[in-house]
């Protein structure tokens, strides 16, 4: 827990006067990195975040967009990546409530959750399997007793994830726009700490969170309650129905000193605090531990005399602790008591924003030399590697996951986990769907093209729904910032992600930063996560059934794109070549042609084509219908490419899709109108998936087969070990 | 004709089942806070799923207790249809009215999937609309959902008729294959699938109006017309 010196010097200046020990651990917190922002801050500003349904309001949690009809969806994206290494169930629960709470902020309901998950070599390391089932159970048993459904996410395994773990979590509200807290305050109301005792768990997270992992340190990992989560919740939601809130935020990352300083420093407020009014869950606690402690399920709430009782009446009737713990003044000071003895006096503008910093950041050596790397033999038997693909973990099915997270709750989820994008129905009769994507792998090769290949990824997995992207959120995990390095791909992504939502108009209504993932074998690669929302206000593309006969389609051109491919790394453990790039304007067109097929009810199926590219594409499709295909590769739009590499090359902007030989006609004639890369390349029957060059079978797996591989491997790995 | 729903702390499908009830069935259906009196005039109650008190102690056991359950032993033993789903189940359960216990899976693991289940009995309040064997596409979701009775209660069960519904596959490694019973005047029923979440076609990713038959049982049994 510390500042600079730099830092120190600073504060001393803007507030005249050396802090005192307690005051010095109050900024300690909030001038945490994990707070503050303070690598990052400047180079987020240029993220587009305008946009013709975004509303936005001093001190929100959560993005907000508009879905019409007086409706509103919330958005937000955190992780718990530090406390999840330590003591995954702990720290994945609490990553959920975390988030949960920050829709919760805005005066949404949750209606969805979302989570990346990251971990070591699952297949060779012991470890890693125990941080990953940890972590799923933590999740499951947080969200599902919330009765708030997982409905997406993605998983991936790698190396540099060894002995550490990024647990990301999105969550999803939704309200009346009339309903949206307001958040305002006025001399003399007052502030009341409602939900869980605090204690001493989570001691100086934020700073544990805002260094290197080196030390085990599990008093600094929150403990979860879901139970107590859960009341808040309706508690808070009731409280909002009967106008009793007139300001509130989460109590996060730096705990009230976070808390309440950055709520003051947003309503332009000052408050007032006694520490001695605080429910607690130990005794003896010293001022500085309240003020840091990050124990979950807390929220502070601002409202008047007026409503005071009736939100009291509201805790009492859920039997939620609360305590009235202060007042708001005029002053824009955050004061602090104990027994009514100040203990603690500092501007709430000073506390709530620390000194932003300029790091250096310079291009990294090793990224010309992955370039370099030279291709590998294509492999002998292509059958044999298309079946060891479908078992790899990162490729899988994740149904061991999903079936363990209540999906079906809310009765929304029209488009279910296990495919492209989830879809959920809204009160207004309208349909969102979401998705998260990240490649660590591509992003470490092309920091640029990796992370906008997540987004372009992102974009159409919803589009695979039918919906039409309306606003993103991204979550940027690196290593150390002080590394200019590291820095300089952070930087690199964050460029990247505003030239395509610029591009492509999807403002970013939030997102998070997360540094300092490492432990002593080095940083993470960059993984920076991209969530996006789509609105469908037709019908949802529900995956129908494939029949016998019915046709395979490809829109998109196959390239030469096989660096940090699953075919290169996991078949022939080569790290480095030319990851997929995406060209904005052609994607932008496939997008929209796609976009506009599917709701023309021609599409029976929408698939994304992505990792471990074609061939498993394919694959996925056949074995969750339990047919064959025979795909002609010669008729594939592709540049001059090995069979190998075009079966297997990850390359954006590619739709499979799935049509009835009535619609054929219709469907080519509208592709061929739009101009775009497309062929009929198959046709579904028989029992086998079988991709043919002219007449020559090239690779043949039974379908049977391959639905074994695909299905059962990552439980059997999980389970059995 | 209006149907009591039950909210306890930390009931979660309390409000699906309302939707469902009310928008998709035109049941007056009321959400009734555990510690409220029951209201007047009620025809039916149903006891929701979620993870009442956090699923403490014992899935449903902390709930059984809770005043309202007095209400809704009354009228239990004076013939109204009484419907837990889920957590429900395992209140009614946990309060006597319905026989045997509710276990972890044999996966140890929570489960939240699409499945079948066989209707056992057909005259029941929820069961009366159907024929003897249809099967029902339905979701299930839970952590403890295996059935388990010693098998002096599993032949009474069988003896009695107060199977009500049966797996048609082995999901949990639930006695005799049960997914749902009754008591055995039959009006009150417990089921560990969710036929709130499954009587919608556009949720319901296979045949929705088999699940939509245990609304229109309850239905037909207040003497509302279908």
């Amino acid at each position: 827990m510390s500042l600079t010196p730099q830092e120190s010097e600073y504060l001393e200046k803007k507030i005249g006067r050396t802090p005192n020990p307690l005051e010095f651990q109050i900024v300690a917190a909030e001038w945490s990195e994990h707070c503050s922002y303070k690598s990052s801050k400047k180079h987020l500003k240029i993220l587009p975040k305008e946009g013709k349904r975004v509303i936005s309001g001093p001190g929100y949690d959560s993005g907000v967009l508009d879905v019409g009809d007086g409706y509103v969806v919330t958005v937000h994206i955190e992780s718990h990546n530090h406390p999840s290494a330590v003591e995954p169930y702990g720290g994945a629960a609490t990553g959920v409530g975390g988030v949960i709470r920050d829709i919760l902020s805005a005066g949404t309901r949750p209606i969805a959750i979302l989570d990346g998950l990251r971990f070591g070599n699952i297949e060779k390391d012991n470890h890693a399997r125990w941080l990953f089932k940890n972590s799923v159970r933590g999740i499951a048993d947080y969200g599902n007793c919330l009765g708030i459904p997982t409905v997406g996410g993605e998983i991936e395994f790698d190396k540099c994830f060894t002995n550490y773990a990024l647990v990301d979590v999105a969550a999803i509200g939704f309200g009346k726009k009339e309903n949206l807290i307001r958040n305002r305050a006025e001399k003399g109301d007052y502030v009341v700490l409602i939900g869980g005792s605090t204690g001493r768990d989570g001691i100086g997270g934020s700073q544990f969170a805002s260094d290197k992992l080196e030390a085990e340190n599990r008093s600094a990992v929150q403990i979860p309650d879901p139970f107590i989560e859960k009341l808040v919740i309706e508690a808070i939601l009731e409280a909002r129905n009967q106008k009793c809130i007139k300001a509130m935020k989460d109590l996060g990352g730096g705990g009230l000193s976070c808390a309440i300083s950055e709520t003051a420093d947003a309503l332009g407020v000052g408050i007032d605090l006694d520490l001695s009014l605080v429910h607690k869950r130990e005794q003896n606690m010293l001022p500085s531990e309240l003020m840091v402690s990050e124990s979950q399920e807390r929220m502070l709430v601002i409202t008047d005399l007026k409503k005071l009782a009736t939100l009291k009446n509201i805790c009492e009737k859920f039997r939620v602790p609360y305590s009235v713990i202060g007042r708001v003044h005029e002053d824009k000071m955050m004061e602090v008591k104990l027994n009514k003895n100040t203990v603690a006096k500092l501007p709430s503008h000073v506390v709530a924003n620390a000194p932003l910093l300029d790091r250096p950041s310079i291009k990294p050596k090793y990224l010309s030399a992955l370039q370099k790397v030279k291709k590998p033999v294509q492999s002998v038997d292509l059958s044999e590697t298309l079946l060891k693909m479908l078992s790899n973990p990162n490729i899988a099915s994740k149904h061991w996951v999903y079936t363990q997270y209540d999906h079906e709750v809310g009765i929304r989820t029209v488009v279910k986990p296990g495919g492209d994008g989830a879809s959920l129905r809204l009160d207004n009769g309208k349909f969102l769907s979401v998705k998260i994507d990240g490649n660590s792998k591509h992003c470490y090769i092309n920091p640029r093209e990796g992370v906008i290949g997540c987004f372009d990824e992102a974009c159409r997995n919803v589009i695979c729904t039918g919906a039409k992207p309306i606003g993103m959120v991204d979550h940027l995990q690196f290593g150390n910032p002080e590394d200019p390095e590291i820095f300089w791909t952070f930087k690199e992504s964050v460029q990247a992600i505003t030239d395509y939502a610029k591009y492509f108009e999807i403002p970013c209504v939030g997102g998070k930063v997360s540094l300092y993932n490492e432990t002593d074998e080095g940083p993470i690669k960059p993984t920076p996560i991209i969530g996006v929302l789509g609105l469908n206000e037709g019908k949802p593309l529900i995956p129908k059934k494939i029949e016998t006969g019915d046709l395979l389609i490809i829109v998109g051109i196959t390239k030469d794109e096989l660096g940090g491919s699953e075919y290169y790394e996991y078949i022939h453990g080569l790290t480095g070549g030319k990851c997929p790039t995406v060209d904005m304007k052609t994607s932008k067109k496939i997008q929209d042609a796609v976009l506009e097929l599917i709701h023309q009810d021609t599409v029976k199926i929408a698939h994304d084509c992505s990792k471990g590219g074609l061939a498993i594409g394919i694959s996925k499709l056949c074995i969750t219908n339990e047919t064959g295909c025979t795909v002609s590769v010669e008729k594939i739009p592709a540049e001059k490419l090995q069979l190998d590499e075009l079966l297997f090359s990850e390359t954006h902007s590619r739709f499979l899709l799935v049509i009835s030989t009535k619609d054929e006609k219709k469907v080519m004639s509208f592709l061929e109108k739009k101009v775009m890369p497309h062929a009929s390349i198959g046709n579904f029957s028989g029992k086998n998936i079988i991709f043919k060059e002219k007449s020559k079978i090239v690779t043949s797996v039974r379908v049977d087969k391959a639905q074994e591989k695909w299905l059962n491997s990552l439980e059997a790995l999980v389970t059995h070990g | 004709m209006k149907v009591a729903v039950i909210v306890f702390p930390g009931s979660n499908c309390d409000r699906d089942m309302h939707h469902v009830l009310t928008d998709v069935f035109h049941l007056d259906s009321q959400l009734v806070w555990h510690t409220d009196e029951l209201p007047k005039n009620i025809d039916a109650i149903v006891l929701p799923g979620g993870f009442s008190y956090g699923d403490r102690l014992r899935a449903g056991v902390i709930a059984a207790h809770s005043p309202v359950i007095k209400d809704v032993k009354k009228m239990a033993e004076r013939g109204m249809p009484v419907l837990g789903v889920c957590n429900g189940f395992q209140i009614l359960v946990e309060s006597g009215l319905l026989p045997g216990a509710l276990l972890k899976n044999t996966s140890l693991n929570f489960m939240c999937k699409w499945t079948e289940i066989i209707v056992k009995n057909n005259k029941t309040p929820f069961t009366n609309k159907f024929k003897l064997d249809q099967r029902i596409p339905i979701a299930i979701a839970n952590g403890e959902g295996r059935y388990y009775a010693d098998d002096v209660t599993l032949k009474s069960l069988k003896k009695n008729n107060q199977i009500v519904f049966t797996y048609a596959e082995d999901v949990n490694g639930a006695s005799l294959g049960i997914a749902g019973i009754c008591n055995k005047a039959g009006n009150v029923v417990g089921m560990m699938p969710h036929p709130e979440r499954s009587a919608e076609q556009i949720i319901n990713p296979k045949n929705a109006k088999p699940a939509s038959l245990i609304f229109e049982s309850l239905l037909s049994t207040l003497g509302v017309m279908a």
